[in-house]
């Protein structure tokens, strides 16, 4: 047992660390960054690329680092205190995932460079109208034409999704809307025709696309990994991303932690801080209790991340999703109801978090989901 | 015991009801059931539609347009007002600046000021809160210096809600600096707002809505008449004006009808090849609020059933923060619901709730979901403001349970 950070990985946190204190050091620039039209300002993900950053999970072959879920962890927590707006989630975690586990080698070959210097974006079109968090729900039919696919269905509220260049899209090549067994996954270009994008900005200053396929023309050769059999990397690449989102809201929940009890020692009411409230004080520390369990939840999750047997990965997620969006919903009232009306403001950075914690909560399964499934799968005590 | 309502209170019931079908605007029910953004003229035209109906005021003295109800028909009138819902009275007119003018204001304010407050021709906002004066009221700074027959005021008010829409605003305004407790030095000045030197800076809050401004004074002169009441008496008129807002604190009526739109969303959603309702683990947390909801409204009952034997003007019933603080936590727990509803579409921002991404595009996702996350942030207002829920903890501790 052992929860120190190697000599490599303290290197990159302290790089990020110093990066984001550059790029994200006062709150105004990122709410700068997101009046650009992609949501996010270029010369911020071109220093990700040269630092870097966009490598990390990617094998050595393909230009990356070899970095495995702590790595992640570390980069996702940094970007979580600075409520980073940058598309890293979308096109290197979740996009980068599908292509390291699913992609044949030649495919890998032409794309992870791609993704790892930051010459293109990648998103994850695995949502749709009816299928909620079900990732096995899927409408959008892929159609064999010749020596193609034609792409046909709607995608919803895919990450980065306006500003992608490539789009990974789950479609059923056979079987019913909820079957199990006959998803396929595609490597689309954004800009191919049929494909058509309305990007919007979420509850949390991020960007994300609702996405159309209307008779898209895909080449088989896009066809990442076998036909029919796309759900399991797609499950691998989105139980990663929720590895990595747990670690951003841990990020969040102490900087919105921190935020607040500075604020509660600045705060007078009464002619005292408001931190002299015992009433506060026990509040803050059920908040703080609530974050540390969720960094607890966060290092599981990092750590199973790498994990190969689906069902142990998958229970490992579940666990550390319901624990992390719980603290969430937690610290994030909590820090609103104790900063008093400033909490309730659009200047003020606490809200900020606030949103970004509610959206992270529901992002690939809130609560209920993710406490349903794992349910289902018994007891999280039985596993190895 | 009972808790049915007699037959003459059925009958009231029903009546408001029928009025409230047939004068109401689909326009602004569909906006306060959809959570869109009411605006000023939704509420004046009901407030007006109410007042010619004699409704707008019913709690204020006969003689400036009240009703002597008694407290089970004014629970009654509130309650069928949320579940409608229909917007309420402005607040600041009708349980906060009337009440005090018709109780302590002089003949000449009533004749000027309450057909107007009544009919809603005068909008008021409340000049309480300051940057500095939050739960701690009393420690306000803005000042009220007089000079012959003038107020000059100097000071920053926040949080003011719609100011951007008021003609009037009522402020505390400090008048003696010098007195023993901060409570004493306190007046209750009425202000025009076109008033040279009062400025008005929006603050846009997390849901990315205007609805609370800065008010700014500087060297604002007020006609000493505007002064209510006494001078440095002001902070007893404000105790009585927050004492007054017991009846429709819980809101229950507003989270009746919220659960029931919320039952009924949660049957158009799919949740995999049933829907959502269909779902036990849904029912579960849905029925689990009802529960709460049905306790807080017989708790209110017996709140109401208590004014009734203690008249109407007795002293505030510390229970009504019991009301004040189930009331607010239940409004809340219907935004949660809400977003459980929308699932994967709480993300997307609504277009028309910011500047930057004003356009008139239709929704995304189902209609119902463009709300359910803006709601869930704006409404943690709930248990801050009107005495947060901590300083409600507070009133219960000292005067209910004597600590
Ligand atoms: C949307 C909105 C609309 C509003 N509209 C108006 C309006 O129209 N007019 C107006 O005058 N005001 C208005 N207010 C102001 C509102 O009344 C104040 O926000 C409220 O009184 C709390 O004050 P504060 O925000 O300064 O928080 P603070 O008083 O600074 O409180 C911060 C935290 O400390 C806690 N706290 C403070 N004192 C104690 C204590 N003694 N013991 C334990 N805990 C304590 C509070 O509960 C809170 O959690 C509005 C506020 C909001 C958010």
């Amino acid at each position: 047992m052992d929860f120190d950070l190697t000599d490599d990985q303290r290197l990159l946190q302290d790089s990020i660390v110093k990066l984001m204190a550059n790029r994200y050091g006062n709150f105004d620039l990122r709410q700068a960054y997101r009046k650009h039209p992609e949501g996010f300002d270029r010369a911020v993900w071109d220093e990700y690329a040269q630092s870097g950053l966009l490598a990390l999970p990617f094998a050595e072959e393909y230009g990356g680092f070899g970095g495995g879920g702590v790595d992640t962890m570390l980069v996702m927590d940094q970007f979580g205190k600075s409520l980073a707006v940058e598309p890293y989630l979308a096109s290197v975690v979740l996009a980068g995932a599908v292509l390291r586990h699913g992609a044949q080698p030649a495919m890998a070959a032409e794309f992870i460079p791609m993704i790892a210097g930051g010459e293109a974006l990648f998103a994850l079109a695995c949502t749709e109208r009816a299928s909620r968090y079900d990732l096995h729900d899927v409408s959008t039919t892929a159609r064999r034409d010749g020596a193609d696919y034609l792409l046909e269905g709607e995608k919803s509220v895919v990450l980065a999704g306006d500003s992608a260049d490539y789009i990974i899209v789950s479609a059923r090549t056979a079987g019913g809307r909820r079957e199990l067994a006959g998803i396929s996954l595609f490597l689309i270009d954004a800009k191919a025709e049929g494909v058509s994008r309305r990007g919007y900005a979420t509850q949390d200053g991020l960007r994300a696309a609702e996405i159309s396929l209307a008779s898209v023309r895909v080449p088989a050769d896009r066809l990442i990994g076998t036909a029919d059999a796309g759900l399991a990397t797609l499950e691998r690449a989105v139980d990663e991303g929720i590895a990595a989102i747990c670690a951003e809201a841990v990020g969040a929940m102490e900087a919105l932690n921190a935020l607040t009890v500075d604020y509660m020692k600045t705060r007078k009411q009464f002619g005292v801080p408001i931190s002299s409230f015992q009433a506060l004080q026990f509040r803050s520390v059920d908040m703080l209790i609530a974050a540390e369990q969720a960094k607890s939840m966060a290092i599981f999750a990092a750590l199973m991340a790498g994990e190969e047997n689906p069902a142990e990965r998958s229970r490992a997620m579940s666990s550390a999703k319901v624990q992390v969006a719980r603290s969430a919903r937690f610290v994030g009232q909590n820090a609103t109801q104790l900063h008093g009306g400033i909490g309730m403001t659009m200047e003020y950075k606490g809200g900020h978090y606030f949103k970004r914690l509610t959206m992270l909560e529901g992002l690939f399964g809130d609560a209920d989901h993710h406490l349903r499934r794992l349910a289902q799968a018994g007891s999280l005590l039985d596993a190895a | 015991m009972d808790l049915s309502f007699s037959p003459e209170e059925v009958a009231f019931r029903d009546e408001v009801r029928s009025f409230i079908r047939d004068h109401l605007a689909p326009e602004t029910r569909a906006k306060l059931i959809e959570g869109r953004e009411i605006g000023k003229q939704d509420i004046v035209d009901w407030q007006k539609a109410l007042h010619a109906r004699g409704w707008a005021v019913p709690h204020w003295p006969v003689e400036y347009g009240g009703q002597n109800w008694s407290p089970v028909q004014e629970y009654i009138f509130l309650d069928e007002l949320q579940m409608a819902p229909a917007p309420s009275a402005l607040p600041f007119n009708v349980s906060m600046v009337g009440p005090v003018i018709a109780t302590f204001g002089s003949a000449e304010q009533k004749a000027k000021f309450l057909p107007g407050t009544a009919n809603l021709d005068i909008w008021w906002c409340q000049g309480f809160s300051e940057p500095g004066a939050g739960s701690d009221l009393a420690g306000l700074k803005t000042t009220a210096r007089r000079e012959g027959d003038e107020y000059i005021i100097n000071g920053q008010k926040t949080w003011t809600t719609l100011a951007q829409y008021a003609d009037w605003i009522f402020v505390l305004a400090r008048t003696n600096p010098a007195a023993a407790k901060k409570q004493e030095g306190i007046s209750f000045i009425l202000v025009d707002m076109k008033t040279p030197g009062v400025s008005v800076r929006p603050i846009q809050l997390i849901d990315g809505g205007h609805e609370v401004n800065e008010v700014w004074f500087d060297e604002v002169r007020v006609p000493a008449e505007n002064l209510v009441g006494q001078e440095n008496k002001g902070w007893d008129y404000a105790k009585f004006l927050l004492g007054n807002e017991r009846m429709g604190i819980a809101r229950i009526g507003t989270s009746k009808q919220r659960l029931k739109r919320i039952r009924e969303l949660a049957k158009l959603e799919r949740f995999g090849d049933t829907q959502l309702l269909d779902q036990p683990w849904f029912r579960e947390k849905l029925t689990a609020v009802e529960i709460e909801l049905k306790a807080l409204e017989i708790t209110q009952l017996r709140v109401v059933a208590e004014a009734r034997k203690r008249g109407k003007h007795g002293t505030p019933d510390p229970n009504s923060s019991i009301l004040k603080i189930k009331g607010s936590e239940i409004q809340q727990a219907t935004t949660e619901l809400m977003m459980d509803v929308v699932g994967p579409y709480v993300m997307p921002f609504g277009a028309s709730l910011d500047d930057e991404d004003q356009t008139n595009e239709p929704p995304i996702g189902p209609d119902y979901a463009a709300a359910a996350a803006p709601t869930y942030f704006n409404w943690r207002k709930i248990s801050i403001y009107g005495g947060s829920n901590e300083i409600q903890h507070s009133i219960i501790a000292k005067a209910i349970l004597g600590f």
